[in-house]
């Protein structure tokens, strides 16, 4: 690689080349900024998360709470490795649920025959959902476009179907039907020992959770959300790694013109295959680390649902963009569980201040979309965001970027991947 | 014995035989044209060398090694490379990335998982796709987007993608199809350089006679599906048959 020519190119004094050659950790400065925002954010979630005190009325939209801070960064690696196939291939999966599921059954599987430390139920939920994305996809990447979806669909209902009631019958029960695969005293727990009775990393239980009380703020630290936190720092730079390099250079051409692509020599379907197995290797942790978090796997995490939400996320976040999948599946995930919580007399207490009957008809209005109606709401906001932002929030947060610093130079650092989503609408 | 073979070809469109019994042999490194009226099947020829099309009949083989029944990715690493009728280029994606694909494609074949390499520290890679890009004075826009580009432009990217392969054989299809004079006789200027600055075979389709009679050292007439006659330019200038079927058409 250092067979320098006499030949030096005209190009190597522009400047996209020179930030190419200075690297850290394998990153431009660009993307090592943006590696450090995102350990940044997770690190101090716990803070970011929680701005108000907790004898407040707005307490309730606080999010740094263990359980919800865990699902934040379990389904952003859900949603970078979907970003992998979809954003760059453009092949929109729509079974990455079942990934996610036997990731899930895995781990506890772990649990039940090794013992209750999470690092073989991780491994193996990765080893065992790469292996079924290489089965589903071999099959499924014979299609594109449409049937490609359909075909995915198809396979994650029927591993639903199989996880649901097929494989749970007595004589071979390997998920438990619909009470859902759990741990029982009776369980061999081989290499358990006198360790914790809880899903722990080398002794620290994953539920373990430090309290620091300052003035009317709680604010939570948990072992299992920083050990979430950390694999989704490593996955979310191993993604940006592959997206910079020859083959995600690839993935993007498949996407851009695959037929340009067969006619230059390369061929398409292992790309496409490696993609859809990394992919589902990262859902497939991300399953693993649900269990892992709380060891109970069910059938529903293979449902439908389950795969149109990663598929939300992405979009909503920003296809294509490194961070945009990341940021959707926080705002998703924060939606689900914190507007879901507002019920009709958290309205009438916010409007109390207003006349009755204007309390009453504002509250009859706001209603609908909050609680159990805020799908409603996240339907509306995905529209809007479809319709004004394809790029996603990714886009939006460039456009308010460029709004500040018009004056300035250099633009967002994810305006080529945002712009590039839009070249391709 | 050409570098290309093609024999007692046939293909046929349901009821429509797009070609019958077409025979071609392209000598090494030379500039062989293949004109036609339009619907004759020159396209029809160009997919079966290719791997786009299987012909029904006959055979088509390449430096003494058949091309049927390979796939495009397999015939292009062969060492034939094709340019559409059409220009088929990356359009998501910026010009240095559009030339450095063919070069990953050479060099690490139709396949490789390089997926914690950083793409621009690929010095070879990237020192290869910007001579390229100099060589066809496209350097200056090596940062655009392809899809924004004039359509001489994408036309003269593809030609570069394709030599970045360093092909043997270079097919194109009507690379002059819509363009202004000034465009065609660039791209003439461009075919004229690419032949006489390395070895290099190739095969145009071409409407234009002017495109046609500048480049090419032989000529296949097409008509019909089948072959009408091969000779040099200077012949088939003169050639009544050809005047008859083809020439006399374009002339008023
Ligand atoms: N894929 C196809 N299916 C059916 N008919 C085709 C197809 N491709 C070409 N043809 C027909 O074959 C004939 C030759 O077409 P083509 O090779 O494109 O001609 P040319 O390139 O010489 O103008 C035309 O009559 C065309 O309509
Ligand atoms: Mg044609």
């Amino acid at each position: 690689m250092t067979d320098q020519t006499d030949y030096t190119p005209v190009a190597a004094q522009l400047p996209s080349r020179r930030a190419a050659r200075d690297t850290i950790l394998g990153l431009t400065r660009k993307d090592f900024g943006l590696l450090t925002v995102v350990i940044a954010l997770t690190m101090l979630a716990p803070f970011l998360l929680n701005p108000f005190p907790s004898n407040s009325a707005m307490a309730q939209f606080n999010a740094g709470y263990p359980d919800l801070m865990q699902r934040f960064v379990i389904f952003g690696i859900f949603a970078i490795g979907f970003n992998i196939l979809f954003g760059l291939t453009g092949y929109l999966s729509f079974g990455h649920a079942a990934f996610l599921g036997v990731g899930s059954y895995s781990c506890v599987w772990m649990f039940k025959l090794l013992g209750y430390n999470v690092l073989p139920g991780i491994l193996l939920a990765i080893v065992v959902s790469g292996l079924f994305a290489l089965l589903i996809g071999y099959i499924s990447l014979r299609r594109s476009g449409i049937y490609f979806s359909i075909l995915t669909l198809a396979f994650a209902q029927m591993s639903f179907a199989l996880a649901y009631s097929v494989l749970s019958n007595p004589s071979f029960n390997l998920t438990n039907g619909e009470t859902g695969l759990q741990v029982y005293t009776n369980d061999p727990q081989w290499l358990q020992g006198d360790g914790p009775r809880a899903p722990h990393i080398f002794g620290l239980a994953m539920r373990e959770t430090e309290t620091l009380s300052v003035g009317a703020w709680n604010f939570q630290f948990n072992a299992g959300y920083y050990l979430c936190a950390v694999v989704m720092i490593i996955c979310f730079y191993l993604s940006v790694r592959l997206f910079r390099s020859p083959f995600g250079m690839m993935l993007r051409a498949v996407k851009s013109n695959q037929q340009r692509l067969n006619y230059t020599g390369v061929n398409a379907r292992p790309y496409t295959l490696a993609a859809f197995v990394i992919s589902g290797m990262y859902a497939g942790l991300a399953g693993g680390l649900l269990s892992a978090m709380d060891p109970l796997a069910g059938a529903e995490r293979m449902q439908w649902t389950a795969s149109g939400e990663v598929v939300l996320m992405t979009i909503l976040g920003g296809a294509g963009t490194l961070i945009g999948p990341v940021l959707g599946a926080g705002f998703i995930k924060y939606f689900e569980n914190i507007f879901s919580k507002i019920n009709e007399s958290t309205l009438h207490a916010w409007f109390a201040f207003l006349p009755d009957g204007l309390e009453d008809a504002l509250v009859a209005i706001v209603y609908p979309f909050v609680g159990k109606g805020w799908h409603l709401t996240l339907g509306l906001l995905f529209m809007l965001v479809v319709i004004f932002l394809p790029g996603g929030l990714v886009q939006g947060g460039n456009k308010m970027a460029t709004i500040f610093r018009r004056d300035r130079k250099g633009g967002g650092v994810e305006d080529d991947a945002a712009a590039q989503r839009q070249a391709g609408e | 014995m050409g570098i290309l073979e093609v024999k007692n070809v046939g293909k046929r469109f349901g009821g429509l035989h797009a070609l019958s019994d077409v025979n071609l042999s392209v000598a090494e490194n030379s500039v062989h044209a293949i004109i036609g009226p339009n619907g004759a099947g020159k396209s029809t020829l160009l997919n079966c060398l290719v791997g786009k099309l299987i012909p029904d009949t006959g055979s088509v083989s390449f430096d003494g090694q058949s091309v049927l029944g390979r796939k495009p990715h397999e015939i292009n690493q062969m060492g034939i490379s094709r340019v559409f009728q059409t220009p088929e280029i990356f359009g998501d994606l910026t010009v240095l990335e559009n030339m450095m694909i063919p070069c990953l494609a050479r060099r690490d074949g139709a396949f490789a998982l390089h997926g914690y390499r950083a793409m621009m520290r690929d010095r070879e890679i990237v020192d290869r796709a910007e001579h390229m890009l100099e060589d066809m004075h496209m350097i200056d826009k090596r940062g655009m987007h392809a899809a924004s580009m004039s359509r001489g432009d994408k036309r003269r990217l593809e030609i570069a993608m394709c030599l970045a392969q360093q092909p043997r054989l270079l097919l194109l299809d009507e690379p002059t199809a819509g363009m202004a004079r000034a465009d065609t006789n660039n791209t003439i200027e461009l075919l004229k350089h690419i032949k006489d600055s390395r070895p290099i075979t190739i095969a145009i389709i071409e409407h234009d006679m002017h495109v046609v009679f500048s480049l090419a050292e032989r000529i296949t007439v097409l008509a019909q599906g089948t072959p009408l006659v091969e000779d040099t330019p200077d012949n088939i200038k003169g050639h009544p048959k050809v005047r008859e079927a083809y020439l006399g058409e374009t002339e008023h």
